[in-house]
This record gives C-alpha cells, structure tokens and sequence, in this order.
C-alpha cells in the first residue's frame, strides 16, 4: 500500500472512530472530553512538505467540525499543531538522520523518550488551544485549567493504548534498498 | 516592492499557517452569531445521511427505552382523554372537565411534527441535535423542539432532509419560561458547566419559591404553547446583591437518551414577528 493511501485511510478512519466511538461515550465527569484524533497529524510522514502539512491539518480538523457542528474549533487547534510539528521534531530528533532513514515519527524511529516528550507537547499544545476557544467568553480560570489537564491525560492513555495495539514497524530505509 | 516579494517568500509557510487560523476563526465566531458557514447546508446533508447509518444501528440498541419512553407518553395521554374526567353521580360535585375540546371551529396555532433525532451531543460547550427531517418535510429556522418529557431546543439551520437543533444545553440558548405556582417570567439560560442543570434568572426575589417548584414554558416565548415542562427548580442560590433569584433547574428532558422529538410549528411565527420588526422600525 502506498504511502498516501495509507494516511486517506487513516484520515478516514480517524475521524470515524472519534465521531461514533470516543463523541459517543457517556461523558465520564464534565472535564473530560476524550480525543484521539490529532495522533493522525503525528503519524504523518516525515518528509511532508510544511506547506502541505499545514493544510492537510486545516482540512482534517474542518472534517472533524462538520460532524460536531462548530466549524473552525478543530481547525484551529490542528492547524496550530501541524504549523508547529517540524519545529518539535527538529529540536527532538537525536539519533543522527533519523529523520532521512525513517518514514514518520514512532517510537522505534525516534526512541521513546523523544517520542513520548514529542506526543506530550504537541498534545498540551491542542488542548490549551481547543479549550481556550472553547472558554474565551467563560469566566472561570480553574475550569479551564481543570478540563485542559483532565482532557490531556485522557488524550496521553489513549494514545499509548493505540501505539500499543497498532504497532507501526517502521523499516529503516537505506541508500541501497 | 522586492523586499516585499522577498519577505513573502521567506515567511511564506507562517503567513500561510496565519491565513488558517484566521480562516477558522472567522469560521467559528461567525457561526456561533450568525448560524452559517461555509459550506454548512451541504456538509449537514453528508454528516446527517452518516449520522443515520450509525443511528440505525444503534437504533437496535435503544428499542427497549424507546419503547418505554412511547409506553409512557401513551399513558399520560389517556389521562387526558375527555372519557376520563367525568362527573362523580351524585348532584353534591362537579367536577368540571379539564381538557378544552373545541366547540367554535378555532384556528390551530402549534402544529406538532414527530423526528427522529439522528445525532446529538451532551459534552461540548455548543451542544446540538440533529434530526431526520428537513425542509422538504416542513422544518424551518425558529421552531421549537420538545421532548415526551419536556422542551429541547430550537432549530437553528435546515437542509433538505436534516435539520440541527441548537439544544437547551447550549451557551448561546436563551427561553422565556415561567414558574407554574405564581406565573411569574423568567429566562432559562446554561452557564456550560454540567449537562444536568440550567439556570433561571429574573424572578424578583417578591414571588416564593421552594425546591422541587415546576417550571413550564411561557406564551410569551412564541416558539412553544403555554404550559409544557421545562424542568424542577433543583437549588436556590442565594445572592444578597441581586433583587432577583438565580435558580439552579433540573431539566425534565433526559438529554443522554433523546430518540424521538417533537418539532412545534408556530403557524403565527411570521406573522407576529413582522408585527412586532415594524414597530421597532416605526419606533426607531
């Protein structure tokens, strides 16, 4: 399967599984919003141009707003991140060239520890993002600080459950292959 | 000039990614004013026919509760059959009949339509509910919705088969209801933070009100009949600054299992609201 048409499934499939699985879910306590669907814009691919992936999070994140009826809420925050994801990778990327020798960021490619600070920043950064919209005419600070902390550690067990149960074996790419 | 071209080049992909956050926001704080956007009838029509795919599946799921809640309603009902409220046989009581059946042909002003409710939402700050029936079917902008327990919201945007309901657990949502005991008006509004309460604000601290109080709907808010539930006065928070209570209210409605709604037309909507434009206009 070629690279492109393994993200459209992904797009696809990410988006469903928020709408009609994660949206429907009794919600558990009023802080928590269970979301998932940004790891598609940290799965892509490393050599992305930053343009395009600017746009692909504009348009993922405007897909994601039709369904929940609030167009530009999720724009806004997925926009923001893929914006900003070269710049984490760069200051994150320690082994020498992992970034020409593996197609997208994973566990395996980076190391789980930049792996895991990688998620954990870009994961904060939606969130700040996506609640601050969503409160900019409501008064309570704690309310704000309260689903921003609640919503992320949600987020953070999601996404390791689905590196774990979706491991992506990243093959190391070579000059001579 | 070239410095300028060059400038552009050089910051090109933040300029671009400023042009998005800009286009997105203009997105949603025109939406949350106006109820449009772009492309908003269009995507309603796809979001909705995928909606109803899940909705049909999990439609299978729910049939029990459903068959409850219609259950009820039919017994509720036929407590209001005319059969029901007769006169005991003996001249000491009468009681008198309750339920107004028209004698002198009278024009319908509410109109009741069923729709099945494809989707909704309890958990974001803009909550809204979108059911199966459109404008073909008759749905416009500005009608009620009710539940079989009580009100819901008021559709705010209609494509041809879909329409959305901006729910009662919404921000922006604002009705006039009344308390049942003294008839006093007030506004129901949602403060966003719990999914099982809303507020009334503007009863003047004169009239009495106690825990449990029922609150129904106004004539005066022109989009539902008099006297539908609305919901329990739950708490009473007590506010020395104001000359009016604040209520915490338990809505009736459950809005965790909604299945089915009723879409109220007003036949008299754009009558009275043209009536009520020009006069402001004259006024002005």
């Amino acid at each position: 399967m070629s690279v492109l048409m393994k993200n459209i499934i992904r797009f696809i499939l990410f988006i469903l599984v928020q709408v009609f699985v994660l949206f429907k879910i009794p919600p558990l306590h009023r802080f928590i919003t269970p979301y998932l669907y940004y790891l598609y814009i940290l799965w892509l691919p490393f050599n992305m141009p930053r343009l395009s992936l600017t746009s692909v999070g504009f348009l993922f994140g405007l897909c994601l707003d039709y369904f929940t009826e609030t167009p530009g809420l999720h724009a806004a925050a997925c926009t923001l991140i893929a914006y900003v994801r070269p710049f984490v990778i760069n200051l994150l990327i320690s082994k020498e060239g992992a970034d020409k020798s593996y197609a997208s960021p994973s566990i395996r490619s980076m190391g789980w520890a930049p792996y895991a600070t990688y998620v954990l920043v870009l994961t904060v950064l939606h969130h700040i993002y996506l609640v601050f919209l969503e409160w900019m005419s409501f008064g309570s600070f704690m309310y704000f600080i309260g689903k921003i902390i609640a919503t992320t550690g949600i987020s953070l067990l999601l996404i390791l459950v689905t590196e774990l149960l979706f491991f992506r074996n990243e093959k190391f790419r070579t000059n001579t292959a | 000039m070239r410095n300028v071209f060059l400038f552009i080049r050089r910051y090109f992909n933040f300029l671009f990614f400023l042009v998005l956050q800009i286009v997105a926001l203009s997105f949603l704080f025109r939406y949350n004013r106006f109820h449009e956007a772009a492309f908003l009838s269009v995507a309603t029509e796809v979001t909705g026919r995928l909606n109803q795919k899940y909705n049909n599946v999990e439609y299978y799921f729910q049939l029990k509760k459903t068959n409850d809640s219609l259950a009820k309603d039919n017994v509720r009902l036929h407590q209001l059959l005319k059969e029901n409220f007769e006169a005991p046989d003996s001249a000491r009581k009468f009681i008198t009949d309750t339920v107004k059946i028209d004698s002198v042909k009278k024009v319908q002003k509410y109109v009741y339509m069923e729709a099945k409710v494809v989707s909704s939402s309890t958990s974001s700050q803009a909550n809204y509910i979108t059911i199966h029936r459109g404008s073909a079917q008759q749905v416009r902008p500005n009608m009620g919705v009710a539940g079989s327990q009580g009100i819901v919201g008021t559709v705010v945007n209609v494509s041809q088969n879909y329409a959305i309901v901006m729910s009662l657990l919404h921000r922006q949502y604002k009705v006039v209801v009344k308390m049942k005991n003294s008839n006093d008006r007030g506004t129901i509004e949602w403060d966003g933070s719990s999914p099982l309460y809303v507020t009334l604000k503007d009863i003047p601290k004169s009239v009495k009100v106690s825990k449990g109080d029922t609150v129904l709907t106004s004539q005066t808010s022109s989009l539902f009949p008099a006297n539908i539930m609305v919901g329990t006065v739950y708490e009473i928070v007590d506010d020395k600054s104001s000359n009016f209570y604040t209520l915490k209210i338990r809505p009736s409605t459950n809005f965790f299992n909604l299945e089915y709604v009723y879409v109220i037309d007003n036949t008299q909507y754009d009558e009275q609201k043209r009536l009520e434009d020009s006069t402001r206009k004259k006024i002005q």
